[in-house]
């Protein structure tokens, strides 16, 4: 195992790497960026990454130009994480043949998809990488939307959310269903690692994505990802959204080990009401109508109820 | 290198499911992703024996579905070695998005098509259905007609793809059980002479190499997607049959085993032929000979190569031929077969006068039995005689009920 990087400020981490380029076509104000600098930023060793299909991947690798200096490839929509398996299996296999060309080198695999790419689409493929026990890690970029295709629901959409499929109306408050709780379908595997992240929290961030690299088998990320285009903000403002998510324990930051010991990561010195956090967002602001209050009221005993699940799992050490 | 070498005789009983398995251990594939369907199961399996005993080194890599199964080979490819698989029918159509992938990142994955059926109504027997509908995916796909042909067109598959020219993903067909499950004596080779046949894995843009990162499987609108597309076709048209031709060449010189790119039998003077792929090759060249002995100069041209589709080979083969039946193994669905198509079509701007008859048999796994090839070939002698076609152009061979036929 090699060594772990040691960072030591925010300074120095964001500049400490640059193996994602900053020039891209991604919006302004989006996290995939942020989140993707901080993965790669967290550890010097070699990496083979991916990317589903997505607003990473169309706006990072437009030919002829890359954002990518590491080996990076794209299939479709839902294998991403199917990719970098194989890429894993291949690197096992040359190594037992002593046919690496450089084989003091210990790649990391990481696979970068969106949540449509993670929760609905490509559930079947991460599902298969996580319990073959592939040496990998998935990050899902979670904007709660498929932004990429223009604002449609995903199983990741939280309940009340206007998107272009499940629109607010006369007759109708957007979503109906709520978040689908991937952290814990994932982690359920077995899993060596399961952690949500969030790039606001950068200390927490790398401390988990570098337990997640230095563990053997596959490990599942989920990092907030604020939309500026669906989620309806000031570009300037994601980390602000970012904030409110964490602060609020609408996101809250915790890691699965081996699929049980669960760890709460960030306990806000004063939690914010939910409130704030979806009158902050456009795709939310049907719900201060009268008639959906009862909804804001909901989402607030909603992310309580999750937060004393957590700690108590957190307590009970099972 | 560490594996174990595995004794062969110079004849062994195998299926033609065991052949393409051996030829893929004497390759020393070093990743395999699959999801068992039958009627190929039997392939993946013994790559998993011959790595459970020691017969081969490499890993394994048991996914949740055919989608994967060819994921996983791409991702396996593009990090820079030797690659297998093998499938049928509703996984092959489930792989199909991403063999479009692996075509088009230029990928040297070799896939064993045991060609199948495909559903609605659930069939798990042989017809052609699968490798129609793989025809337009950018890969080279090569026919066996029997267990001898799908063990030594596997290493031709690994020499033409990974060549570095090429670098086009390779499809082996054989008829599922026909070919898949049916043992007959299969001339083998060792293991170091057949290891040096396809030669070791020269990697090229490997997400390996550290030192040189690569971005693979990028987006390309208008600006350059036609580029693309337009050099993966040139490439199949103007590189592929020089190579695989060389490839033949190169493999007889090594086991005395002579392979053309299109299979003509008896076609020096013939009159009448037949156009086929897969078993029945085997079987009209049987009634063609008993035919002969009637007085009819019959012949059988069997195609090799299916993509790219051997146009000047198929048009030298039926420049004299005075009647021609393309028979096809699936049911076009509302168009004439597509055997009868490309035919028509490498035929079309040619002096022949050749008479050209559509014929849709064996669906599902029905048998093509000689006697139906006898009166196929007694109804293209009319035709010949007539001048004219004298039945309609498409026809049904052997399916009960009332008979089908159309145009």
């Amino acid at each position: 195992m090699s060594e772990m990087k040691k960072i030591k400020n925010l300074k120095e981490f964001s500049t400490s790497a640059d193996r994602f380029e900053g020039a891209n076509l991604l919006c302004p104000g989006c996290a995939h960026s942020i989140i993707v600098r901080e993965v790669l930023n967290a550890t010097n060793d070699d990496l083979v990454l991916s990317a589903s299909t997505g607003c990473l991947e169309v706006c990072t690798a437009v030919y002829p130009y890359t954002s990518w200096d590491a080996s990076w490839i794209h299939i479709g929509f839902e294998n991403g994480s199917t990719a970098v398996a194989g890429a894993e299996a291949m690197y096992n296999a040359l190594k037992r043949k002593g046919r690496l060309k450089q084989p003091d080198r210990n790649p990391k695999f990481v696979s970068f998809a969106g949540d449509g790419a993670s929760y609905d689409i490509g559930f079947q493929w991460i599902s298969g990488c996580m319990e073959r026990g592939h040496n990998m890690m998935h990050v899902v970029l979670d904007n709660e939307v498929y932004a990429n295709t223009g604002g449609q629901r995903s199983s990741s959409t939280p309940i009340g959310s206007s998107t272009t499929t499940a629109p607010a109306g006369r007759v109708s408050y957007g979503e109906k269903k709520n978040k689908k709780d991937m952290v814990s379908i994932m982690a359920s595997h077995g899993i060596p690692y399961a952690a949500q992240v969030a790039p606001n929290k950068w200390k927490d961030m790398v401390k988990k994505i570098q337990h997640g690299m230095a563990v053997e088998g596959p490990v599942f990320i989920n990092a907030v990802s604020p939309c500026t285009t669906e989620w309806k903000f000031d570009p300037k403002d994601t980390m602000l959204l970012t904030d409110l998510a964490t602060d609020s324990l609408v996101f809250p930051l915790y890691e699965i080990i081996d699929g049980h010991e669960l760890n709460i990561t960030y306990r806000p010195k004063s939690v914010i009401p939910v409130e704030e956090y979806l009158a902050a967002q456009g795709r939310f602001k049907h719900l201060f109508k009268d008639e959906y209050k009862h909804l804001i009221k909901e989402w607030q005993e909603r992310v309580d109820a999750n937060w004393e699940y957590l700690n108590r799992r957190e307590e009970a050490r099972v | 290198m560490a594996f174990d070498k595995m004794e062969l005789r110079d004849i062994e009983v195998w299926d033609g499911n065991f052949a393409a398995a051996q030829a893929m251990r004497q390759c020393q594939i070093d990743v395999v992703s699959a999801y068992p369907i039958t009627p190929s199961t039997p392939i993946v399996e013994g790559y998993a024996k011959f790595l459970a005993d020691n017969y081969v080194e490499g890993e394994f890599v048991m996914v949740e579905s055919e989608h994967a199964a060819m994921s996983g080979c791409i991702g396996a490819a593009a990090a820079g070695g030797r690659v297998a698989t093998a499938t049928s029918s509703q996984g092959f159509a489930l792989m199909v998005e991403t063999l479009y992938q692996a075509s088009g990142m230029r990928l040297p994955i070799v896939l064993n098509v045991v060609n199948r059926a495909l559903a609605a109504p659930l069939n798990v027997n042989g017809d052609h259905s699968d490798m129609y509908l793989g025809r337009d995916c950018g890969w080279i796909q090569l026919d066996a007609y029997c267990p001898q042909d799908a063990y030594d067109l596997n290493f031709i598959a690994f020499k033409v793809a990974e060549d570095h020219d090429v670098r086009l993903p390779c499809m082996v067909h054989q008829d599922g059980f026909m070919t898949s499950h049916t043992a007959q004596g299969v001339h083998t080779l060792d293991d170091d002479t057949a290891y040096s046949f396809v030669g070791d894995f020269k990697p090229m843009n490997d997400m390996l190499d550290f030192e040189h990162p690569v971005t693979h499987g990028v987006q390309t609108e208008e600006d350059w997607h036609f580029e693309h597309k337009a050099r993966q076709h040139n490439d199949l048209m103007t590189k592929v049959m020089p190579k695989i031709q060389a490839a033949f060449d190169e493999f007889e010189k090594l086991s005395g085993r002579k392979y053309n790119i299109v299979e003509k039998y008896d076609m020096d003077d013939a009159d009448v032929c037949v156009v086929c792929m897969g078993t029945s090759v085997e079987t009209a060249r049987e009634v063609a000979s008993e035919m002969r002995e009637k007085g009819v100069k019959a012949g059988v041209v069997g195609l090799r190569v299916i993509r790219p589709f051997p146009f000047f080979e198929i048009q030298e083969a039926l420049k004299d031929v005075k009647a021609i039946a393309a028979l096809d193994r699936s049911s076009p669905n509302g168009a004439p077969g597509m055997l009868f198509n490309e035919i028509a079509g490498a035929l079309f701007n040619t002096d022949t006068k050749a008479l050209l008859s559509g014929y849709i048999y064996g669906l599902g796994g029905r048998d093509l039995t000689k006697r139906h090839l006898t009166d196929l070939y007694t109804e293209l002698q009319a035709n010949a005689d007539a001048g004219k076609v004298l039945t309609p152009l498409q026809q049904f061979i052997g399916v009960r009920g009332p008979k089908l036929q159309f145009l």
